[in-house]
């Protein structure tokens, strides 16, 4: 029919399954920036084995509600609560909830010269062992372990020695987030706008990536403005937000209804509870 | 109030105060000149240029951010015994690759016992002024002192009174390869000393050597080091300057580099600055001919209440040459750091290169920087750029290393540490390089 062929990387069938841990919980959750609100009544429920994809217009809340899951301290929970395993992670600090495994790749990842990847990796990797009741691993054991982890995005070696994201180009600066998230193992990965911005290849690549870590014991939600991605990694659900909360919850077709109709339709619908607000 | 008239008195008192503060270190320096070193010549017209100056107050342009008139209440007299100092206390300051060539001056005077130079090549000559000058009279006389900029007062206090200088004497073609450590050793006294450590650095033609200079001293007493090194880098001749002040917190410490180089030479350069109550580093580069490359890179870091003050001057007299300069600040608590960087290039400076960087960082709200960099260009056929910046720790930086599983503490730490590595990856000798890291842990 003219569609071009695309290859799904999560071909196996989806790992859903009724009986799951729930990994994260939302409920009501309101959130302000500055004073301004942002958050107004956001619920969601995440089990393992689940992706979810959240879609929406810009200033619709999206990136503020991954921001506040890995606890920016700008951002201010005003009610509602996050339970992360069944824990209310609200007065964790953000490193806390990292080695509790809650991973957010950054849309804009930052540049901080002087800093090897590997060092950065490296410390990072341990403060998760630390935590975890067992002993750091020393630097010969580490890079042996980070050199298979350059396979899943397929990352040349000498990136690790480069200063963490300096001179990277936007495509190398995603995988290397996704290269952050394959070496810490999470339970919960946000990927906020990990696809803006990238050409097919690079899309392809992370992509692929984020397919491979996906396991019946994790879960993954994809924050995304473009269906494209969704293409490469199908979701078991789609949300659309608007106004600082789920408006609705569809499948996978979802993301193509919106990529051909917009979203005027689908916020029309939902008018009125937006206008609540 | 109806008295808008300053009262004037107040100044020339202070001014006067001053010039007979000057005269006072510089008559106590004359007490204890060695006769071996009575350089008559030298001294009486260093002690003149002494005479015609005050001691510098915050009202002249190059001092005006650097307050030296907590000295004014304090009579440094000029050391004239040697302090003792055992094998041990030096132990944690010698570098394992500069074993066999490394000279110590205990507060300006040379110590032979501790210096060990045995790993010298054939022709490089180390040693002390005092016992080569009676040989090399005619060759020493052609440079010791010779260097511009010698008027200025500090520099000219310390011709008038040096008792001992380092003589390091690259002879033509030769190459040192074992790094030669200058250690600087002070010893506080009962009473508030003033040393005045010297050393001259004569590279010829062709020559090629590492120098670390390494200002040492335990907490202590008042003191006031007065320190004046002179570097002639001839035609192709390739130096390379480590330059550590880790000086105890009761230390005043004024120092002057001056580096004179020739045609194709290289100069390239590294100074760190943690110690010191107050310490100045008057930083000076003079290129003489074609195709001349200068690199300086400089830290400081300092807290409570310390103050660090760089002033460089880099002056391109000829074509094809380059500069290259990164001074960066570390300040913690109320400290205060200051960086003056001129680099002048002159109208027969064609086709030159020049970039300076300062880069601050501040720790504290009660934390000071002050910063001039200054590029005067007469040549118009150049490649110049210039800036500064001064930041705290990024915010976002932290929640980035957070987010990650670091926690607050060790992300500043290691953003501390990044900033500074850039420098201190520069020095080529890696026991200094991780002695240096290791001190940066009262940073972070």
């Amino acid at each position: 029919m003219g569609t071009p062929h695309i290859e799904v990387f999560n071909k196996a069938a989806s790992m859903i399954n009724e009986n799951s841990d729930v990994i994260l919980s939302v409920k009501n959750l309101h959130a302000t920036v500055d004073g301004t609100e942002i958050l107004k009544g956001l619920n969601l429920e995440v089990k393992a084995g689940e992706i979810h994809a959240i879609m929406g217009l810009n200033g619709s809340g999206k990136s503020t509600f991954s921001k506040v899951l890995a606890g920016h301290p700008d951002y201010e929970v005003t009610a509602g609560e996050i339970l992360f395993k069944g824990q209310d992670i609200l007065e964790l600090e953000p490193h806390e909830r990292a080695t509790s495994g809650i991973f957010l790749a950054f849309q804009y990842p930052l540049e901080i010269p002087g800093v090897s990847n590997r060092d950065f990796l490296r410390v990072a990797y341990n403060a998760h062992r630390k935590a975890q009741g067992e002993e750091e691993m020393d630097v010969f054991d580490f890079d042996d372990l980070i050199e298979e982890k350059l396979d899943v995005v397929k990352m040349d070696a000498s990136f690790l020695d480069r200063s963490v994201n300096e001179g990277f180009s936007g495509g190398e600066k995603k995988r290397n987030e996704i290269l952050q998230m394959a070496l810490l193992e999470p339970l919960l990965s946000i990927l906020d706008e990990t696809d803006s911005g990238l050409d097919i290849d690079a899309l392809k690549t992370v992509a692929e990536g984020v397919s491979q870590l996906a396991t019946p014991d994790n879960a993954v939600v994809l924050i995304t403005h473009y269906q494209r991605l969704l293409n490469y990694i199908v979701p078991d659900y789609v949300h659309v937000m608007a106004d600082g909360r789920i408006i609705t919850t569809g499948g996978k077709d979802l993301a193509h209804e919106l990529e051909n109709r917009g979203y005027e339709w689908i916020l029309a619908e939902h008018k009125a509870e937006v206008a609540v607000s | 109030m109806t008295n808008p008239v300053p009262a004037p008195t107040a100044n020339i008192t202070k001014a006067d105060q001053r010039q007979a503060y000057l005269k006072s270190l510089s008559q106590s320096a004359k007490t204890a000149i060695p006769a071996a070193l009575a350089l008559p010549e030298l001294r009486v017209k260093a002690d003149a240029l002494v005479n015609e100056q005050t001691f510098p107050s915050t009202r002249e342009e190059d001092w005006r951010f650097t307050d030296l008139s907590p000295m004014l209440a304090i009579d440094f007299a000029a050391v004239t015994e040697s302090a003792s100092v055992s094998a041990d206390e030096l132990a944690s300051v010698r570098l394992e690759e500069s074993t066999g060539a490394q000279v110590v001056l205990v507060n300006g005077r040379f110590d032979a016992e501790l210096s060990q130079l045995d790993a010298l090549p054939e022709g490089a000559v180390v040693g002390s002024l005092q016992s080569l000058y009676g040989k090399h009279q005619a060759k020493l006389d052609e440079r010791l002192a010779q260097s511009s900029g010698g008027h200025e007062a500090f520099t000219a206090l310390n011709t008038v009174g040096f008792q001992d200088a380092v003589v390091v004497w690259l002879p033509k073609n030769s190459v040192v390869e074992t790094p030669i450590q200058i250690i600087y050793l002070t010893k506080a006294g009962d009473s508030p000393l003033m040393a005045q450590p010297r050393a001259l650095v004569i590279a010829e033609t062709g020559s090629a050597a590492t120098v670390i200079e390494d200002f040492w001293g335990a907490e202590g007493n008042s003191h006031f080091t007065n320190t004046v090194s002179e570097f002639f880098v001839d035609t192709n001749a390739q130096i390379t300057h480590l330059r550590v002040q880790r000086e105890g917190s009761g230390t005043f410490h004024i120092g002057k580099t001056a580096v004179t180089q020739g045609r194709d030479s290289h100069y390239a350069s590294t100074a760190v600055s943690f110690g010191a109550r107050l310490s100045r580093h008057n930083w000076e580069v003079y290129q003489t001919g074609e195709q001349t490359a200068t690199r300086l890179y400089g830290l400081a870091a300092i807290a409570d209440s310390q103050h660090n003050d760089t002033h460089s001057l880099v002056a391109l007299n000829h074509p094809h040459g380059t500069v290259e300069q990164l001074h960066k600040c570390i300040v913690d608590g109320k400290a205060h750091c200051v960086f003056s960087g001129r680099v002048a290039v002159a109208q027969k400076a064609q086709l030159t290169s020049a970039s300076q960087l300062n880069r601050n960082l501040l720790l504290s709200d009660k934390a000071r920087v002050d910063t001039k960099p200054q590029l005067e260009i007469v040549a118009d056929n150049v490649k110049c750029a210039h800036g500064a910046t001064v930041s705290q720790l990024e915010a976002d930086e932290i929640f980035y290393l957070q987010s990650r599983g670091i926690n607050a503490a060790q992300a500043q730490r290691l953003l501390i540490y990044a900033f500074a590595m850039e420098i201190l990856d520069t020095m080529a000798v890696p026991s200094l390089r991780s002695a240096l890291t290791e001190a940066m842990a009262r940073w972070t």
